[in-house]
C-alpha cells in the first residue's frame, strides 16, 4: 500500500510539470487559437539559463529562476512577435510548421551555443524528506505539486477576475469584436505568450531538479506529453491543462512500476486515443459551436 | 463630425465599397438603408478599422482615421455595436459591459446605472452568462456595452435583425432616446421603414454606391425608396 501511494505521489509530482507546461500551451491555443509546438524548447532553454546560473555564476535558487522566468518571458514574446505576429491571418498549417520550424531553430541554436553533450543539472537543490508512517516524500515532489497548484490557481483568478483576463477571454471568443471594443489584440496575445513561457521557466527548474540533465532536445518529449495532456484535459481549458497534467503523470509513473518502462509512453498515448475516442474534446473540453 | 469622402474598400477579391461619400453630423441620427450586400456593413467595419481603405479617407472630428487602428478608433470616441451583436457569451453581462469600457480608466459605476435604467432586464441578468441570453436581451447588451465607451458616435448595425416587431419598436425608442442624451448614430439598416423614421439624414446604398440621399420624411416618401424598400 505504501509503495502504490509512494508511486501515485511521484506521478503526481511529474503531473504537476507535466501540468505547468501544459498550461503554456492551453493558454496560448485558447487565445491565439494556434499550437505553439516551440514551447517545449521553451523549457529547454529555461533549463540552459537556470543551468548556467546556478553552475557558473553560482547564484542563489531563487535568482537563478527570477532569470529564467524573465528571458523566457523575453523569448517568448520576441518569437511571437517575429515569427506568429507575421501570421495572424495565415492557415493554421503555416503558422503550426512555422512553430515547428522555430522549435528546430532553438534546438539547433542551442546546440551551436552550448554543444549537445549532457550538462549535468546541479544536483539535491532541494534536500530531505517528509516522513509520514512507511512513506518518506521528498520536498521537492511536495514543493512541485504545491508550485503546480499555486500557479492553476492563481492563473485561474487572474483569467476570471482582472481587466486583462477578461480581455483575453474576449479574444479567445471573438477577436474582432475585442477590437471593437478597443482591445489591443496583438499585446493581449503577447501578455498570454509571455505568462506561458514565464510558466515554462518554473517547469524548467522542477523537471531538471527531478531528472537533472541539460541538452537541447531536453524539451521535446515533456512538451509533447504536456501538450498531450492538454488535449487530454481539453485544450483551451486551464482545470483542464491540470486535471489533463495530473493524469498524464500518474498514469505514466504508475504503468512504468506496474506495467512496463519501455511501454509506459505507448500506454499513456493509447489512453489519450481512447479518451479522444470518447470524449473528442478532452476530459473539460467544450464543445465547439458552429457560427450560423 | 464624421466625413466619409470617396471610400473604396476590397472585402477579399471584391471591391464591396465603390467610392462612397457621405457626412454625419453632430447629434443626428444618419441611417445607411440598403439591401444585403450592398456594403454596409464592410463601410461601418472600415469606420471601425476593422478593414482598411483602399482609397478615401475618413474623417471624424479633424482627424484622418482611415489609417489608425481599430483600438485607437474607439479611443477617439467611436464606438461600434456590431451585426449579430457578437456579445462575448461565455462571460457574464457585467464583464461585457465592463468589456465596453476597457479603454477607460475611470469610474463605471455611473454609467452602468445608466445602462440598467435603459435596459432594466440587463440589471436582472448581470450575473448571467451573455451567451443564456435572449435575442432581444443580447441586442440591449450589445448596446449596453458600446454606450460604456461613453462614445461620441454610435455606429449600430443591423440593430433590428431576428428581432419580434415588438422588440424591434422598443430597441428604435431606446435608440431615439440614446441620441437626445448627446451621442451622434450611424445606422445601418435593412428594416428601411423603421430607420428612416427615426433618421435625421439618410442615404441609400446599392452594391458599394450612394444612389440616393435626403433626409428622413423625404426618403420614406421617395417612389424609389417606396419601390425598392418599402414594398409599396
Amino acid at each position: 500500500m505504501s509503495e502504490f501511494l509512494s508511486y501515485l505521489i511521484n506521478g503526481l509530482s511529474l503531473g504537476s510539470v507535466y501540468a505547468i507546461i501544459a498550461l503554456g500551451y492551453t493558454m496560448v491555443y485558447g487565445i491565439a487559437k494556434m499550437l505553439n509546438f516551440a514551447h517545449g524548447d521553451v523549457i529547454m532553454v529555461g533549463a540552459f539559463i537556470i543551468y548556467f546560473c546556478l553552475s557558473k555564476f553560482n547564484l542563489p535558487i531563487i535568482v537563478s529562476l527570477l532569470a529564467g522566468i524573465l528571458l523566457c518571458t523575453i523569448l517568448g514574446v520576441v518569437v511571437e512577435r517575429l515569427a506568429y505576429k507575421p501570421l495572424r491571418s495565415a492557415s493554421s498549417l503555416s503558422v503550426l510548421i512555422t512553430a515547428i520550424g522555430v522549435s528546430y531553430f532553438l534546438q539547433n541554436s542551442a546546440q551551436i551555443l552550448w554543444g549537445s553533450a549532457p550538462k549535468m543539472f546541479p544536483a539535491n537543490l532541494i534536500e530531505g524528506s517528509l516522513k509520514v508512517g512507511e512513506l518518506s516524500i521528498p520536498y521537492l515532489t511536495l514543493i512541485t505539486i504545491a508550485v503546480c497548484l499555486i500557479i492553476v490557481v492563481a492563473l485561474q483568478w487572474f483569467i476570471n477576475n482582472t481587466k486583462i483576463g477578461s480581455a483575453m477571454r474576449a479574444c479567445s471568443e471573438d477577436k474582432d469584436a475585442a477590437r471593437l471594443m478597443g482591445i489591443n489584440v496583438d499585446t493581449t496575445i503577447s501578455i498570454t505568450f509571455a505568462i506561458g513561457s514565464g510558466l515554462a521557466a518554473i517547469a524548467s527548474l522542477l523537471l531538471c531538479s527531478a531528472y537533472p540533465s541539460v541538452s537541447p532536445t531536453l524539451g521535446s518529449m515533456p512538451g509533447i506529453k504536456a501538450f498531450t495532456a492538454a488535449v487530454f484535459g481539453g485544450i483551451g481549458s486551464i482545470p483542464g491543462a491540470f486535471i489533463g497534467g495530473l493524469l498524464l503523470g500518474i498514469i505514466e509513473i504508475l504503468s512504468k512500476a506496474y506495467i512496463s518502462t519501455q511501454l509506459s509512453d505507448a500506454i499513456v498515448f493509447s489512453v489519450l486515443i481512447i479518451v479522444l475516442l470518447i470524449k473528442p474534446t478532452g476530459i473539460l473540453g467544450k464543445k465547439i459551436k458552429e457560427k450560423v | 463630425m464624421l466625413e466619409v469622402k470617396d471610400l473604396k474598400v476590397n472585402y477579399g477579391m471584391i471591391q464591396a465599397v465603390k467610392g462612397i461619400n457621405f457626412k454625419v453630423n453632430d447629434g443626428n441620427i444618419v441611417a445607411l438603408i440598403g439591401a444585403n450586400g450592398a456594403g454596409k456593413t464592410t463601410t461601418m467595419h472600415t469606420i471601425s478599422g476593422l478593414l482598411k481603405a483602399n482609397e478615401g479617407s475618413i474623417v471624424f472630428d479633424d482627424i484622418d482615421i482611415s489609417k489608425i487602428s481599430a483600438n485607437k478608433i474607439v479611443s477617439n470616441g467611436i464606438i461600434q455595436c456590431p451585426e449579430g451583436r457578437r456579445v462575448f457569451a461565455q462571460q457574464t453581462v457585467e464583464e461585457n459591459l465592463k468589456l465596453g469600457a476597457y479603454l477607460r480608466k475611470d469610474s463605471l459605476e455611473e454609467d452602468l446605472n445608466y445602462v440598467f435604467d435603459l435596459f432594466p432586464r440587463l440589471k436582472e441578468r448581470r450575473k448571467q452568462l451573455a451567451g443564456t441570453l435572449s435575442g432581444g436581451e443580447q441586442q440591449m447588451l450589445a448596446m449596453g456595452r458600446a454606450l460604456m465607451s461613453k462614445p461620441k458616435l454610435l455606429l449600430l448595425d443591423e440593430p433590428s435583425m431576428g428581432l419580434s416587431p415588438l422588440l424591434v419598436k422598443e430597441i428604435f425608442s431606446i435608440i431615439k432616446e440614446i441620441n437626445s442624451q448627446g451621442v451622434t448614430v450611424l445606422l445601418v439598416e435593412q428594416n428601411a421603414k423603421m430607420a428612416l423614421d427615426i433618421a435625421d439624414y439618410a442615404y441609400v446604398i446599392e452594391t458599394g454606391k450612394i444612389v440616393l440621399e435626403g433626409t428622413g420624411k423625404e426618403l420614406v416618401s421617395s417612389e424609389k425608396v417606396q419601390k425598392a424598400y418599402l414594398g409599396g
